[in-house]
């Protein structure tokens, strides 16, 4: 075989692989608008499937968006502190407390879900609220934020940045916002991308926490997969995909933009 | 500045700690003495050796997961290499379609697969006109270990890529021109040198699969796969103690997986099969 052939024979085994991530990515789409799927494209396009599906299931999207908003900003208010400390203390005893702060990525949800249920289920008014969802997605994506934070911060002379600013008499609260703050900037923006788009799209933990009057859209997706028509599953697929993959976009610039 | 500093540290931790301690450390502790709580006590923990449906239900996941890994693995590897020392027109196309799915929960990727080999789906409809007859596997082992692959392809692609980048060309160049031929140069010179990013990768696809609970909900009704197991027992059958002491073998397992991968890579990736 001389290279060209490699080269070509190469091309071709990544394009099959691309392929089998993206096809089904499209025939979900198209399954989507199309009037009736298993007649197939000649029996026409149509948004009913899309109207459909806001109709059934607006709640969830919206139910969604905040529990992804509210998880943002907890895990901004407690990650970025908890990731300067951190970087502050470094050593041993920091590296254990990122290891135990990572550990609800590494458990799975489920198992996650199961312990706060028999804890907190007794809690009737928690139990049904979506709080109790928010407690779990705040669990699995907060790691995200302390180490894309963390990340950041361990690359940059933050420390002697702050040593120049409290011998010039700049207070611990003042160094804080003015130097450690703008300087993670970066991880903050990544860190916040990720959870954002992790909450969204979360449902081990969710699926088990979630009450009939808490529904998120992965929980609303799974319902539909269960019972609805395939075109209405697939127009509700195609509602997340619209939802996240700006998110997923803004992910891979960044990432980009850090190489 | 830095002994005065200790207390305001104490502060911006505090937040953080109370929350973790109450809504992680405390219910993760409770799960463990639930799990000992069964008729069996502690011994339950054995509990996925001697029933046997718990221990086939093990062992269906593990060699699933293993199978995937090992797949995953060739499969990323394979285009990983090609498209970090190719440059050809529609690349970042290519690479952007490998990393999209990262974020995809399980459930949606369960629907990808039955798109692909469900009862509706393309391999049906190509096997139908080209066979007369519809081949269907959404629903059996052989659809979770697609939708399996398909969430670890792209998590496994990007180590690998980031390894191969650093690979050192010169001795490749070396071993052609002392006469190796292209398969020893794989075995003795590209496999080693990627060899941490593999068992990084490796790990994580592995602690994925055992953990992913969305692909085998949507697909898998009725396989015993691990987190479908616990499911069970704990919706359907209402043994807490079992699900609980099932969970906690489930956690440590993919727990030293990704343990084993971080201390390789330095990456966090999730778990959200």
């Amino acid at each position: 075989m001389n290279k060209k052939q490699i080269f070509v024979i190469q091309l071709i085994f990544t394009l099959l692989v691309c392929s089998f991530l993206i096809i089904p990515v499209f025939l979900s789409v198209l399954a989507g608008i199309t009037q009736n799927f298993f007649v197939g494209i000649k029996s026409g396009f149509t948004l009913r499937w899309v109207f459909e599906v806001l109709d059934l299931y607006s709640g969830t999207i919206y139910l969604s968006l905040m529990i992804a908003i509210a998880c943002l900003i907890a895990t901004l208010v407690i990650g970025i502190p908890a990731a300067y400390v951190l970087a502050r203390i470094g050593g041993r005893i920091s590296r254990f407390i990122e290891e135990t702060i990572i550990l609800p990525v590494a458990v799975p949800g489920l198992a996650i879900a199961l312990a706060l249920i028999i804890i907190y289920g007794g809690f009737r008014d928690f139990r049904s609220s979506w709080y109790f969802i928010l407690v779990g997605h705040i669990l699995f994506t907060l790691p995200f934020m302390v180490r894309s934070v963390l990340a950041v911060l361990s690359s940059t002379n933050f420390k002697e940045l702050e040593e120049g600013a409290a011998s010039l008499g700049a207070s611990f609260w003042t160094r804080f916002f003015t130097i450690v703050l703008p300087n993670s900037k970066p991880g903050i923006l990544a860190g916040s991308l990720m959870v954002f788009t992790l909450s969204i799209g979360e449902f081990n933990l969710t699926w088990m926490l979630h009450t009939p009057v808490t529904k998120t859209l992965p929980v609303g997706l799974a319902d539909s997969y269960a019972s609805m028509r395939l075109e209405v599953a697939s127009a509700y697929t195609l509602i997340f995909f619209i939802m996240i993959i700006p998110l997923l976009l803004g992910m891979q610039i960044l990432s980009r933009e850090k190489n | 500045m830095k002994y005065y500093d200790y207390p305001k540290l104490f502060v911006l931790a505090l937040p953080v700690a109370i929350f973790f301690v109450t809504f992680f450390i405390v219910p993760m502790v409770q799960l463990a003495i639930v799990g000992a709580s069964g008729d069996s006590g502690v011994s339950s923990y054995f509990t996925i050796v001697n029933t046997p449906r718990h221990f086939e239900s093990m062992l269906a996941t593990l060699l699933l997961s293993i199978a995937v890994t090992f797949t995953a693995l060739v499969i990323s590897t394979t285009a990983g290499l090609f498209l970090v020392r190719n440059i050809f027109p529609g690349k970042e196309i290519v690479l952007s379609i490998l990393t999209f799915p990262l974020a995809f929960p399980g459930v949606v990727i369960g629907f990808l697969i039955i798109m692909l080999a469900g009862r509706q789906g393309l391999i049906g409809l190509v096997t139908k006109a080209l066979l007369g007859e519809k081949t269907v596997f959404a629903y059996s082992m052989l659809g979770l270990f697609f939708g399996y692959l398909y969430f670890s392809i792209p998590r496994v692609i990007l180590t690998i890529m980031a390894a191969a980048e650093k690979l050192d060309k010169s001795l490749e160049e070396a071993a052609k021109s002392l006469g190796a031929p292209p398969f020893r140069i794989v075995i003795d010179i590209i496999i080693p040198a990627l060899k941490p990013g593999l068992i990084a990768s490796g790990a994580i696809c592995f602690a994925t699969s055992m953990g992913a609970f969305g692909t085998a909900f949507t697909l898998a009704t009725n396989i015993d796969v691990l987190p479908m197991t616990i499911y069970t027992e704990f919706t359907l059958n209402a043994n807490i103690a079992g699900a609980a002491s099932l969970s906690i073998v489930l956690g440590l397992v993919t727990w030293i997986a990704l343990f084993i991968s971080r201390s390789l890579s330095g990456q966090t990736i999730a778990v959200s099969g």
